[in-house]
């Protein structure tokens, strides 16, 4: 009965559009994923990472576009032809079965025989440590247990493609790192693909091999966490990785890859990361990497308030047009002091034409 | 995705189920509306000609201006009285731990697991014997008996899910048990009462059993009266029995359809049911 | 009720005791609730049962003696069951894929208005206008025949059919209401949960619903059964009230309102409440074999 159980090389998404009566949800998704991948599927609440994982699933029939596991098309299958293993986000466990009924029910509807059934659920109760639990039903289960349950359910089967949507976003932060190592480690001793679906630009960051951010149902930018850290295709991309300065200027010339950028008054240096058609732009600075020079040059701001964060201090300055920079200071600051402001040329990201 | 044979088959085979039911179920009510308007109707598809006279002819014959009196008095009263009786009463079971609340919510869902002629016929006796047989009072008290728990088991999740903070903060800032009910909780529960006290309107209108064992001739309400009627057929025109069955539908069917605009049915009973999980 | 405060040397006062056990002003608010209960409902019931001891023969079990030894009485127990069981079942068994198909629409509340509509309608009217949609010349039969389905009218008045129809018009609406809140009680992620793991429909359906509704429905049985079990009006308007359909509230009301025995009706009634919370007990009973508990997902 099922089609999907073989393993793949590449899985594509070709143009997959998923519309909500008049409302696009996804605009044409491409993307190639490669067999033994890590991909998090980045994105703010709304941008339709959900719909994207239930059309992959089969659990939302696509509007327009393919989905191919190497030359098959899966997109036209049912969700229990394709195979994958979905963990969800409520866990949606089964609450009249025990755990040991819950983890095994995909083994069940494979018709796998009763021997390597048992056998196959107990390896699985022992990666995710939870042989003692086995004949409580879910209700019963802390919070983490029920997830690794699901966690279990998907990947008994050997599901060549595992999705997850949000698994980690109903637990506490502690539970929450301890889980992500978890899922990195079952994922690599299983050798299978994740897709996984969160809003957590950490999580993303620690977990995928590559991360896909989604926004407005649109691919924004696909990259290895260290590239996407770095080095953000896109304002809103830089604004989800931590870019939380942004300040407006105007393109006064270009040195190699820098860009000078004058920001009232004052030039600046950055990586050029978006061209401009005009001279308008806009730089984008993490708070941690803007400091006071210490020098008459940097952008000049007053000082509004001053953090104490342990290994430093936290400011937020205005400048003389009233922008908000926030940056980080070794030393603290008298509120109301004047000092300037200023960063790494390879900090600085500079986004031409923005919007 | 592309749907197999059978589902459509499945599919197809419940919409006709659905059809069949909701067809045959107009064709009875608008053979009873079109009858009710019909001069004369006699082995064609349609009456002769149309006419209002019968509304009027039943309307004088079944005195039905005594008779919907007498039915708003009773569901009125009996309305009233249960939200009274009803709404306090699910307070305290849905707030309050105590030693017997196992018995009395046992209690109140035994007149809704008891068919009403089972008890109908004793509780009848003893209103007669206490001389409220067939008087409107009698009524009324018979009706109580499966409104008041209906209410009280749809108003406990509905008292339930509001958080009791915000009684503990009205009694804090000095508002008695009394004040604390009409000014906080009574309005934070207006939706719930009002759909359970619609329902249980529909309900009493339409209750045959109780008050059909309990009325006398001064206190039938309109489906009593109707059941009289139609039992009774021969002696008047068929047709002004079915201006009294149309009048029947219109006062029931005005209220469901407002019960419908506050509640959607499947929430209401959906929290009915809830407690006993 | 503030001023209250006897005995506040000795420890936490009676009010306090009181109110440690749950007891205080709000838990009294069920009095007036439970006292009405106890007169109208619990006392009525206690003094049928002494009335039924009390025959006209004077003997102790005088009437349930003559119940059970004259078959044109005791047959309308079987009369009454072999009415009412098909019917609750053909009613549950017609709700629980229409609720199946009613909670993938999107807009359900025109549908349930129209399949709820009968509620209102109540047994009086539903038997009124069968009288005249199945009549010979109503509307049911004319259809039939011209369709070339039919060459005579059938009749399915004043007898069994006529019952059973009138049965399944009038129950039906609730069994669905209360069917179809069960059934979107239920968390649709697992089956999705379930899809993803291979369960194709007939699957999902045996494996993940069927176990969470079986609680539900056997509630729903029991509700819907209590409804059709006392089927007074359209045995009388629709059926066969002196032979087929002579269930056993027919023999109850006459016993009180045609004989005047009320020992006898108390008798009957008694009889019909035991058969009602015999098979309510039963269909629960069952029940309990089963798993109880949220059919939401397992997270709280
Ligand atoms: N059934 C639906 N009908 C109409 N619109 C929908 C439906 N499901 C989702 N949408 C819309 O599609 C968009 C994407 O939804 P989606 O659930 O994929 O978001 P998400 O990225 O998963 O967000 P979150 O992080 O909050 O879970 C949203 O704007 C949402 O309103
Ligand atoms: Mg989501």
């Amino acid at each position: 009965m099922t089609v999907g159980a073989t393993t793949f090389k590449q899985l594509h998404l070709q143009g997959v559009r998923r519309e909500f009566d008049a409302f696009t949800a996804l605009k044409g998704l491409d993307l190639t994923i490669e067999r033994g991948e890590f991909i998090a599927l980045l994105g703010p609440s709304g941008c339709g990472k959900t719909t994207a994982l239930n059309c992959i699933a089969g659990l939302l029939p696509v509007s327009g576009g393919r989905i191919m596991l190497d030359d098959r098309r899966v997109d036209v299958l049912r969700p229990e032809e394709r195979g994958f293993g979905m963990v969800f986000q409520n866990y949606a466990l089964f609450p009249h079965m025990t755990v040991r009924k819950n983890i095994g029910f995909g083994l069940r509807m494979r018709g796998v025989p009763k021997p390597e059934l048992e056998k196959r659920v107990d390896a699985a109760l022992a990666a995710v440590r939870l042989e003692s639990q086995a004949e409580k039903l879910p209700g019963q289960l802390s919070g983490g247990q029920q997830q690794r349950v699901a966690i279990a359910r998907a990947i008994v089967v050997e599901p060549p493609l595992v999705l997850m949507d949000e698994p980690l976003s109903n637990l506490d932060a502690k539970l929450r790192l301890e889980m992500r190592q978890e899922i990195r480690r079952i994922h690599q001793s299983l050798g299978s693909t994740t897709i996984y679906v969160t809003h957590d630009q950490e999580e993303a960051l620690s977990l995928a091999d590559r991360i896909v951010v989604l926004r407005d149902g649109a691919i924004r930018q696909v990259g290895t966490p260290a590239e996407l850290y770095a080095l953000p295709a896109h304002l809103d991309v830089a604004d989800f990785m931590g870019f939380r300065n942004r300040v407006n200027g105007e393109l006064v010339g270009m040195e190699g890859e820098d860009a000078l950028l004058n920001i009232e008054g004052t030039v600046i240096r950055g990586r050029m990361r978006a061209a401009s058609a005009g001279k308008a732009a806009v730089a984008a600075i993490r708070p941690d990497d803007l400091e006071p020079t210490g020098t008459d040059s940097g952008i000049p701001v007053r000082v509004e308030a001053v953090e104490y964060r342990g290994r430093g201090f936290h400011g937020v300055g205005v400048t003389a047009s009233g922008t908000e920079l926030h940056f980080a200071s070794p030393y603290p600051l008298q509120r109301g002091a004047a000092v300037r402001l200023g960063a790494d040329a390879g900090r600085v990201l500079v986004f031409g034409d923005a919007r | 995705m592309q749907k197999s044979i059978m589902s459509r088959l499945w599919v197809f085979a419940v919409w006709a189920v659905i059809g069949l039911f909701l067809i045959n179920l107009l064709g009875l009510i608008a053979s009873v509306v079109t009858s009710s308007v019909a001069t004369r109707w006699l082995g064609t598809w349609l009456p002769a000609g149309f006419t209002t006279r019968w509304y009027f002819a039943a309307w004088d014959e079944f005195q039905l201006g005594d008779v919907l009196w007498v039915t708003f008095q009773a569901v009125g009263a009996v309305v009233l009285l249960s939200g009274l009786l009803g709404v306090p009463a699910a307070y305290a079971l849905a707030r309050r731990e105590f030693p017997a609340k196992r018995a009395v919510m046992l209690l109140l869902l035994l007149p809704l697991l008891v068919p009403p002629i089972t008890y109908g016929i004793p509780l009848a006796t003893v209103l007669y014997k206490a001389g409220l047989g067939g008087t409107l009072t009698g009524v009324i008290l018979a009706n109580l008996v499966p409104t008041v728990p209906f209410v009280v088991l749809v108003m406990i999740p509905f008292i339930e899910q509001i958080d009791p903070r915000t009684e503990a903060a009205a009694r804090v800032f000095g508002a008695n048990i009394f004040q604390m009910f009409v000014h906080v909780l009574v309005p934070m529960l207006m939706p719930g009462v009002l759909a359970a006290l619609l329902l249980v309107l529909v309900r009493t209108i339409g209750m045959f059993e109780l008050t059909f064992l309990v009325s006398g001739p001064g206190s039938q309400t309109l489906v009593v009266a109707l059941y009289y009627a139609v039992f009774a057929s021969g002696v008047r025109a068929v047709q002004s029995i079915d201006a009294m069955a149309v009048i029947y539908m219109v006062t029931t069917l005005v209220w469901l359809i407002v019960a419908l605009r506050f509640v959607n049915p499947t929430q209401i009973v959906g929290r009915g049911k809830r407690p006993a999980a | 009720m503030s001023a209250v405060l006897e005995g506040r040397a000795e420890g936490p006062t009676l009010r306090q005791r009181l109110a440690a056990r749950g007891i205080d002003g709000a838990t009294l608010l069920v009095l007036p609730c439970v006292a009405l209960i106890l007169g109208l409902f619990i006392y009525p019931f206690l003094y049928g049962l002494m009335l039924s001891f009390e025959p006209k023969d004077g003997s102790l079990f005088g009437n349930y003696a003559r119940f059970f030894s004259d078959p044109f009485l005791y047959g309308t127990i079987f009369k009454t069951l072999r009415l009412a069981f098909p019917v609750t079942l053909l009613n549950l068994l017609i709700a629980i894929p229409i609720a199946f198909r009613v909670r993938l629409m999107r807009r359900q509340r025109l549908l349930t208005t129209l399949l709820v509509l009968p509620i209102t309608l109540g047994t009086v009217l539903v038997a009124e206008g069968m009288l005249f949609y199945f009549g010979p010349q109503g509307w049911f039969n004319r259809a039939l025949m011209a369709v070339g389905l039919l060459s005579t009218p059938i009749s399915v008045l004043n007898g069994y059919w006529g019952v059973f129809i009138s049965l399944v018009l009038t129950g039906f609406p609730f069994t669905f209401l209360l069917t179809l809140s069960y059934v979107t009680g239920i968390d649709p992620s697992l089956e999705n949960a379930a899809a993803t793991l291979g369960a194709g429909p007939a699957a999902r359906f045996r494996e993940v619903f069927l176990p969470l509704l079986i609680p539900g429905l056997a509630i729903t049985f029991c509700l819907s059964f209590v409804q059709a079990y006392s089927v007074l009006p359209s045995a009388v308007l629709v059926g066969d009230p002196a032979g087929a359909t002579r269930v056993i509230s027919i023999a109850a009301y006459q016993a009180a309102f045609e004989e005047y025995d009320y020992s006898m009706a108390s008798a009957i009634a008694m009889i019909m409440g035991a058969v009602q919370l015999l098979v309510v007990v039963a269909v629960l009973g069952c029940r309990s074999l089963f798993y109880r508990g949220p059919a939401a997902g397992a997270k709280g």
